[in-house]
C-alpha cells in the first residue's frame, strides 16, 4: 500500500508532499505524483512523528474484562501513537522472556501500534529479587525499560542493582517513586483537601524522597534513571538540580529522564472533594502549585517526556467506595488534546507548540525506550510512522465512545482541541478520517 | 432534588438551629405525634455502633416510621454486594430514608448518587458524623443556652475523628470558637480547613482555663503501635483529662464525650462523673436529634431552606 499525504505541515513549519512506500517515506517534496497511491488530502493538518507512550497499561494477560492489546492498541493507534510501552503489572506478571515475547507477538499480530513490553524489575513485582533482566533484553521482545510499575523499588540495595545490572544492555529502570511506609492506606494528595474530606493522605514527600535517593544510586553507579510519572513541585526541584550534573549528559541518551502524565497537567485534588474514584489515581492529583510547576518543567524540558499512564479499570472497580477503588485513569485517546492545550495556555507560539508536542511524546520517548522505527520526523529514508492531527479542531470527550474497553476517563464532557486525522504505522493506515481502519 | 445530611458543612446556622429548635420540641412532647407513620426508614449499618444504630432505631419508632435493619456483615467489596447493588435494592424496596454508617470515607456520598431518598451520614470512615455534632451542639446550648461566643475545645486524635470534623464544621456554623487540642501528629497542621477561625494548640493545661467547653475525644491504642504517640501512659498524662487537670476549667465549663470513654486514658472517672459532665445527657439528646433530622428531611422542611449541599450542586 502506497499513501501520498498531500499539503502537511511538518513541525518546523513548511508544508509538504509525503510519499509513504513499503513503509518508509519514500520522498518529501512539493507537487508530487503517485498514481497508483491512496491520497490523503492534509491540508492544513500537521505531520508529528508517531507518538510513543513510554507508560501504558494494556491489562492483558490477566484482566481483559478492562482491556486488551486489541482495545488498548486502537485507542492508542486513535491517540495519535504508533508505539506504546506495555507495563508489566499484568497477571501473571511480564517478568520472563516468555511472558515478554507473548504480549511482543500479540501486539504485532493485532498491528494497530507496536506494542513495545517493558519487564518488571523483581520477580512478581514482589520487591526482593531481580527478575530476569537480561533474559528479557535479549528475547525477542528486546526489552530495553524495567519498571516495577505501581510499586516503587523500595530497597535501595535491590534499587541499586537493578540500575547497575541493566547497563549490560543499554537498559533503564522506571522507577515507580513512592516511599511505601509514607503511604500506607493512602487514597489522595495529603493536603487541605483530604484533611476536609477525611480521606488518608499520600504526602509528596514520599515521591520526592525516593527520586532524591535514586538521582544519587543512579549516578553512584553511572547508570540510566527514568522516573515516572513526576507529579509534585518538590521533584521537579530535586530534577532541576540533578540534570545539572556532567554525569547525565555522559551518554547518547540523557543517563536522567522524567516523565509527566497529562491528568497532573490538568487536574488537582480538589476534584477528589465529590469522592468519586474517577479521580482517583498514583500518584494522585495534586495542588494547582504542583500543577504549575509541572507545566513549566514540560515547556523548560526538566520533564523530558509526556507518558500516559493509561490505565483501565472495570466499571465495578471504580463505581464503589473511594477507598476501594483502584487508582488509575485512561489516557491514550486525550494525552494530545490535553498537551496541546496546556502548552497554548503556556503562550507558545504556535510552532513552539508542535515542536514540543513532537519532542516530548515522539522524539524523546522513542529515544528512551530504544525504538529507532520511532521518533523520526518525516524525511526520505524515515520509517513511516506518522501522525496527522487538525490543529484548529476542537472535540468534546465522549466516554462511550472511546476505543477502550474501560470508561474510566476524568474529562468526559471536556471541550479538548486538537484531533487526530490519521495514523500510520509502518507506512499502514492504523487510522483514517479519525476512524481506527480495523 | 433529594436533600441529604452527608456533612455538617451541608447545614447553615438556620438550618441547624432549626433542626436543634425541632429537637427540643420532641424532647419537651410538644413535636408533632407519629409524623412518619407509614414511612420506612433503612439503617445500613457497615460497621458494628451499638449506641448509634440503637439511637436512630430509636428515633425512628417514635417517629412512628417503622425500620427495616440491613445488617452488613464485613464491609470489603471482594465480600458480599457491593455498595451500588445495594442501593439499586433499596431503591426497589422503596426505602424513604437511607441511615448509613460506613467505614469508608464519602461512602454516603456514593449512595446519594445511587437511591432517589434522603441519606443520612451515621458515621462515615475518617470523615464525619454530622448527627453527632447537631447532637453535641443540642447538649451545649441546653447546658449553657447558647452556642454562638462559646470557647470549645475538642481534644484528642481530631486527625482520625469523624466526631471531631464534624463538630469543629457545626460549632464554627453556629457562632462558636473552636480550639483543636492534641499531639502534633493528631492534629491537623492549620485548622481553617474545618472552618474559619479554627485553631491548632498543642497544649492542653494552656487551653482549658479558656474554654466554655472541652470535648474529649476517645483515643484507639492502634495509634500507639502506628507511632502517633509513644504510649497510652503518655497520652493520658498529657492529653488525658484527669481529676487534677479538671480543676484548671472555669467554674461553668462543660465536658463532653461522644462515647464509649477509656476511663483513665482520655478521661479521668472522677470528671466524667461530675456535675460537669453532660455524657449522660448526649444519649439521651442523640434520640431528640435524630428525629429531627429524619423528620424534617423528610417532610422537605430542609430541602425547603436549602441546605448548602443543594445550593452546591445547583
Amino acid at each position: 500500500m502506497k499513501y501520498l499525504i498531500r499539503g502537511a505541515r511538518l513541525v518546523g513549519g513548511e508544508c509538504a508532499d509525503l510519499l509513504l512506500r513499503d513503509g518508509a517515506v519514500a520522498q518529501v517534496g512539493t507537487g508530487l505524483s503517485a498514481p497508483d497511491a491512496a491520497v490523503v488530502d492534509a491540508e492544513g493538518l500537521v505531520a508529528l512523528p508517531g507518538l510513543v507512550d513510554l507508560h501504558t497499561h494494556l491489562r492483558e494477560p490477566g484482566r481483559e474484562d478492562a482491556e486488551t492489546i486489541e482495545s488498548g492498541s486502537r485507542a492508542a493507534a486513535l491517540g495519535g501513537y504508533t508505539a506504546v510501552c506495555a507495563m508489566a503489572n499484568t497477571d501473571p506478571v511480564a517478568d520472563t522472556p516468555a511472558l515478554v515475547e507473548q504480549v511482543w507477538r500479540r501486539g504485532r499480530a493485532v498491528g494497530l501500534v507496536d506494542v513495545q513490553p517493558v519487564g518488571a524489575v523483581t520477580v512478581g513485582l514482589a520487591g526482593e529479587r531481580l527478575a530476569a533482566l537480561g533474559d528479557m533484553a535479549d528475547s525477542a521482545a528486546r526489552v530495553r525499560i524495567f519498571s516495577d510499575d505501581g510499586i516503587c523499588v523500595h530497597d535501595p540495595r535491590l534499587m541499586r542493582r537493578a540500575l547497575e545490572y541493566v547497563k549490560a544492555f543499554d537498559g533503564v529502570v522506571a522507577q515507580h517513586a513512592e516511599e511505601p511506609r509514607l503511604t500506607e492506606g493512602a487514597q489522595m494528595h495529603e493536603g487541605e483537601v483530604a484533611a476536609r474530606i477525611g480521606l488518608a493522605g499520600w504526602p509528596a514527600v514520599a515521591e520526592e524522597a525516593i527520586i532524591a535517593r535514586d538521582v544519587l544510586l543512579a549516578e553512584h553507579v553511572d547508570s540510566r534513571l527514568h522516573v515516572c510519572h513526576v507529579s509534585t513541585a518538590g521533584s521537579v526541584e530535586i530534577l532541576r538540580h540533578a540534570k545539572r550534573r556532567p554525569w547525565v549528559d555522559r551518554g547518547p541518551v540523557p543517563r536522567l529522564t522524567a516523565e509527566v502524565c497529562p491528568h497532573h497537567l490538568l487536574l488537582t485534588h480538589e476534584l477528589a472533594a465529590g469522592y468519586d474514584p474517577v479521580y482517583k489515581v498514583n500518584p494522585p492529583l495534586r495542588t494547582a502549585e504542583d500543577v504549575a510547576a509541572l507545566r513549566a518543567a514540560l515547556v523548560e524540558g526538566v520533564v523530558d517526556v509526556v507518558a500516559t499512564d493509561h490505565a483501565p479499570h472495570a466499571g465495578h472497580d471504580k463505581e464503589c467506595e473511594w477507598a476501594y477503588a483502584r487508582p488509575g485513569m485512561l489516557g491514550l485517546e486525550t494525552a494530545l488534546s490535553i498537551v496541546v492545550k496546556v502548552l497554548r495556555e503556556a503562550d507558545l507560539p504556535e510552532a513552539t507548540v508542535w515542536e514540543l508536542v513532537a519532542r516530548r511524546m515522539s522524539r524523546t520517548p522513542a529515544r528512551i525506550a530504544g525504538l529507532d522505527a520511532h521518533g523520526h520526523d518525516p524525511a526520505p529514508g524515515s520509517p513511516a510512522n506518522l501522525t496527522l492531527v487538525d490543529p484548529a479542531a476542537t472535540r468534546t470527550v465522549d466516554a462511550g465512545g472511546l476505543a477502550s474497553r474501560s470508561r474510566n476517563t476524568p474529562y468526559a464532557g471536556l471541550e479538548l482541541p486538537g484531533r487526530v486525522v490519521a495514523t500510520f504505522l509502518h507506512g499502514t493506515a492504523t487510522v483514517l478520517d479519525g476512524k481506527a481502519c480495523q | 432534588m433529594t436533600t441529604h445530611l452527608l456533612s455538617a458543612a451541608d447545614l447553615d446556622a438556620a438550618a441547624a438551629t432549626a433542626l436543634l429548635d425541632r429537637a427540643a420540641a420532641f424532647a419537651a412532647g410538644t413535636g408533632p405525634d407519629r409524623p412518619l407513620a407509614g414511612r420506612t426508614v433503612v439503617n445500613l449499618f457497615y460497621e458494628d455502633s451499638t449506641r448509634t444504630r440503637f439511637s436512630f432505631d430509636s428515633a425512628a419508632r417514635r417517629l412512628g416510621a417503622g425500620v427495616v435493619a440491613f445488617a452488613v456483615k464485613g464491609s470489603s467489596v471482594a465480600k458480599g454486594e457491593s455498595l451500588k447493588d445495594t442501593a439499586l435494592t433499596l431503591r426497589a424496596m422503596g426505602a424513604d430514608a437511607v441511615v448509613i454508617r460506613h467505614p469508608a470515607s464519602g461512602a454516603p456520598h456514593r449512595l446519594a448518587g445511587w437511591v432517589d431518598v434522603p441519606v443520612v451520614n451515621a458515621g462515615d470512615g475518617t470523615h464525619e458524623h454530622p448527627t453527632q455534632a447537631l447532637l453535641d451542639a443540642y447538649t451545649i446550648r441546653q447546658r449553657t443556652g447558647r452556642v454562638a461566643g462559646l470557647r470549645v475545645a475538642i481534644v484528642g486524635d481530631v486527625r482520625h475523628s469523624r466526631v471531631a470534623r464534624s463538630n469543629a464544621i457545626l460549632l464554627t456554623t453556629l457562632g462558636a470558637k473552636v480550639t483543636l487540642v492534641g499531639p502534633p501528629t493528631l492534629v491537623p497542621r492549620s485548622g481553617h480547613v474545618y472552618g474559619a477561625g479554627v485553631e491548632v494548640g498543642y497544649d492542653l493545661d494552656a487551653v482549658l482555663p479558656e474554654v466554655d467547653v472541652v470535648m474529649m475525644l476517645r483515643v484507639q491504642h492502634e495509634r500507639m503501635t502506628s507511632s502517633f504517640f509513644p504510649s497510652i501512659r503518655e497520652y493520658a498524662r498529657r492529653y488525658g483529662l484527669h481529676d487534677d487537670r479538671a480543676g484548671r476549667l472555669a467554674p461553668h465549663a462543660i465536658v463532653m464525650h461522644p462515647g464509649p470513654m477509656n476511663r483513665g486514658v482520655e478521661i479521668d472517672g472522677g470528671v466524667a462523673d461530675s456535675a460537669r459532665s453532660t455524657i449522660v445527657d448526649q444519649v439521651s439528646n442523640g434520640v431528640w436529634t435524630r428525629m429531627a433530622v429524619l423528620h424534617l428531611l423528610l417532610d422537605g422542611t430542609l430541602a425547603e431552606n436549602g441546605t448548602r449541599a443543594e445550593r452546591r450542586s445547583q
